[in-house]
Parts: C-alpha cells; sequence; structure tokens
C-alpha cells in the first residue's frame, strides 16, 4: 500500500461519534438558513454576498468534519460545485449584459426599471440584490470545492473502504 | 520645557499606538515567513501578516465618535439629514472585503501546491528539499 | 540563519514605526483618506440607490465592476486547485 492511503484514510473517515454526529445533523439545517438570511439582509444590515456564501460553505464543511466525505460527496459532487461556480458568475455577468441591451452602460442598473413594475432608484436596489446572490452562490461553491480537493486529495483515487 | 516635551511624547503615543500595534503584528508574520524552515509554518506567517495589513487599512478610516456605516430608517418617518462626519468611512471596508477574498484563495492553491511538494518528495522541511533536488 | 531574520525583522520594524510619524492621528474626521470621494458616497447612498447600507452599495454599486473582477480571482483559485489536486494518480 503507498505509505501516504493510510494517513490519507485516518482524516478522511476518523471517528463516529453518537453525541457529534446528532448535534451537527440537528444543527446545519440552522446555519444554512443563517446563511440565506445574511444574503437576503444586506441591503439593511452587515452581511452581504461574501458572508452569507462563506457560511453556506461553512455548513457543508461541518458534515463533511463530523460523518464521512464520501456523504458530502453522495450530496454534492464535485461536478455539481463546478457548475455551480460557473451559475454564480453567469448571473452576475448576465446582469450587467442585460443592463447593456436595454440601452445604458455596462453593469448599470438604472435601465432595469423597463423590465420590473419599479422607479429608477428602486431597480438598482434590484440589481444589487440580483449580483449579491450570484456572488454568494460562487463563493459557497469555492469554499466546498476547495475543502473537498484538499481532503480527498484527487478524484480518481478510487474507495477507500 | 521638559513638561511640554513629556506631553508632546504622551501626544504622539495615544495618537499612533493602534500604528505600532499592527506593525508588531506584521513584523511577527514576516519573521515567520524568512525564520522558519517548515514550509506550512511560512505560510501561516503569509496569513498573519496580509491580516494585519487589512486590520491597518480599516483603522485608517475610523472617525472620533462617529457610527457604523448603515444609514438607520425608521420606516414612516421622514428621512434624517446625513453628515458625513457622523459615519465612519466605508470605502476602506469594500476594499478590504477583496483583500481577504484573495487572502483565501491564495491560502487555497498554495496549500495545494505544499501537498503536491509533500507528494513528491515526502518531507516539508526546505532544507531537505533544497539537498534532494541536488 | 535566526539571527540574520531577526536583524532583518528589526531593523524594517524601526523603518516602518519611523513612518508612522507622518500618518494622521487615529479618529481624524479629516485625515485624507475620508476627504475626496467617501463624503459623497455617504451622503448620496440613499437618495442615490435606495439601500441603507452604505459598504453594500459602494461594493455592488459604485465599484461593481471590482467585485466582478474579485469574483473571478476566487473562480480562478477553485479552478485551480482542482487542476493541481485533481490529476495525481497518474
Amino acid at each position: 500500500m503507498h505509505p501516504l492511503d493510510r494517513e490519507a484514510e485516518a482524516v478522511i473517515s476518523p471517528f463516529n461519534d453518537v453525541i457529534i454526529q446528532t448535534v451537527c445533523r440537528i444543527l446545519i439545517p440552522f446555519i444554512q438558513i443563517y446563511g440565506l438570511y445574511v444574503i437576503a439582509h444586506g441591503h439593511i444590515s452587515p452581511g452581504g454576498g461574501f458572508q452569507g456564501g462563506v457560511i453556506l460553505g461553512a455548513s457543508f464543511i461541518l458534515l463533511c468534519l463530523s460523518y464521512d466525505i464520501h456523504e458530502t460527496k453522495k450530496r454534492l459532487s464535485q461536478k455539481s460545485t463546478l457548475i455551480f461556480f460557473s451559475l454564480g458568475l453567469i448571473i452576475y455577468s448576465g446582469i450587467g449584459i442585460i443592463c447593456l441591451v436595454l440601452g445604458g452602460k455596462y453593469l448599470d442598473y438604472g435601465q432595469l426599471h423597463k423590465i420590473l413594475p419599479v422607479n429608477p432608484v428602486e431597480a438598482r436596489s434590484m440589481g444589487i440584490f440580483g449580483i449579491e446572490v450570484g456572488v454568494g452562490i460562487t463563493v459557497m461553491a469555492v469554499m466546498i470545492s476547495i475543502f473537498l480537493d484538499l481532503a480527498s486529495e484527487g478524484e480518481q483515487k478510487g474507495e477507500l473502504e | 520645557m521638559n513638561k511640554k516635551e513629556s506631553l508632546n511624547r504622551v501626544e504622539i503615543i495615544i495618537g499612533k499606538y493602534n500604528y505600532w500595534a499592527y506593525i508588531l503584528l506584521m513584523m511577527i508574520g514576516f519573521y515567520a515567513m524568512i525564520g522558519k524552515k517548515n514550509l506550512v509554518k511560512k505560510l501561516i506567517g503569509m496569513n498573519i501578516f496580509q491580516t494585519s495589513i487589512i486590520l491597518y487599512f480599516i483603522s485608517t478610516g475610523s472617525k472620533k465618535g462617529a457610527t457604523i456605516p448603515i444609514v438607520e430608517q425608521v420606516p414612516g418617518e421622514a428621512a434624517r439629514a446625513i453628515e458625513a462626519i457622523q459615519y465612519i468611512n466605508p470605502v476602506p471596508h469594500v476594499l478590504m472585503l477583496t483583500a481577504i477574498v484573495v487572502m483565501v484563495s491564495t491560502f487555497g492553491v498554495a496549500l495545494a501546491l505544499l501537498l503536491m511538494i509533500y507528494r513528491k518528495y515526502q518531507t516539508l522541511e526546505e532544507d531537505e528539499i533544497l539537498r534532494l533536488r541536488k | 540563519m535566526k539571527i540574520i531574520a531577526l536583524i532583518a525583522v528589526c531593523l524594517t520594524g524601526a523603518l516602518l514605526i519611523y513612518g508612522t510619524m507622518d500618518m494622521p492621528k487615529w479618529g481624524d474626521p479629516r485625515s485624507p483618506a475620508s476627504l475626496h470621494v467617501s463624503p459623497r458616497y455617504i451622503e448620496k447612498t440613499v437618495e442615490e440607490t435606495a439601500v441603507p447600507n452604505m459598504v453594500t452599495s459602494v461594493l455592488a454599486d459604485y465599484r461593481g465592476y471590482d467585485t466582478l473582477g474579485e469574483t473571478t480571482v476566487i473562480f480562478t483559485a477553485g479552478i485551480a486547485c482542482i487542476l493541481l489536486i485533481g490529476r495525481l494518480r497518474q
């Protein structure tokens, strides 16, 4: 056996403790709701896209630490994180290009009042919310992807058990 | 003359001790980057260095007696007058959000590189790696 | 080796402390950082963007292009990690 396989196995499936698994299983949905709250309330309280995205990513990392890494990969494989990377950036650039098509400059959210039923000042607020959602999705996917890469050391490794 | 000199020195210390604290943190990180031999310790030193720079920038935007940069709007009341001296400067906070994201990105890529180095040389000490490369 | 590192660190620290003698006092409202464009951001954020949080409105509206670049940076870091580690066993 390769000498690094034994160490990697110890890292990926450390122990199976009932207390830790139960507490984390109860807490993780609340952490995700808190992350969505921080993204959505970026307008009126401290928060925004980056902060909420990191909290969402941290909830998946908690799942990986308390359970097995294979449980996490069953819920969110590396191919899905690749899709989420690009989805966030497409939302961000897409809003910019929509503003360009509607007759303004790139990322000029005031032009969004032509398709949304609000006045130009409120349209800027809607545009800000849209790009915060895009940034939150990208940051969440990158946090999860970097952690899964470093912890599992390659996708072609195969099953450990 | 002595009392004036000592009052001036106390004023300098009160006005600038925050910069000296950040310089101390910066020098701790700098020493870890150049004085230690383990690669992971150098990486942690880089992280401490970047954190001290972020703290330094945010401290340049503070104002005495001002509140956080969020306008309190009570629904139903008329809007109050907003003066620039009541709120702290939001621009360094914005720039440092970018800096934190860059910090996390470089840390992630550096750890991936360290993983590859360990796989090839079976060690993470700088002098042993240099010896194995010869 | 460690003595040289310690001397370099002390020298750099002393130079930086000598450099802070020119900097504005902590909490000065008339320091150059708070004078040029930031009063405009503070005063016009509610009437131009209807967002009370000044940090979000500067980050996403007045400097939205920089935030696009920053999202690209973290996207590139994720792709770089996948490229480096995903091909280890070949």
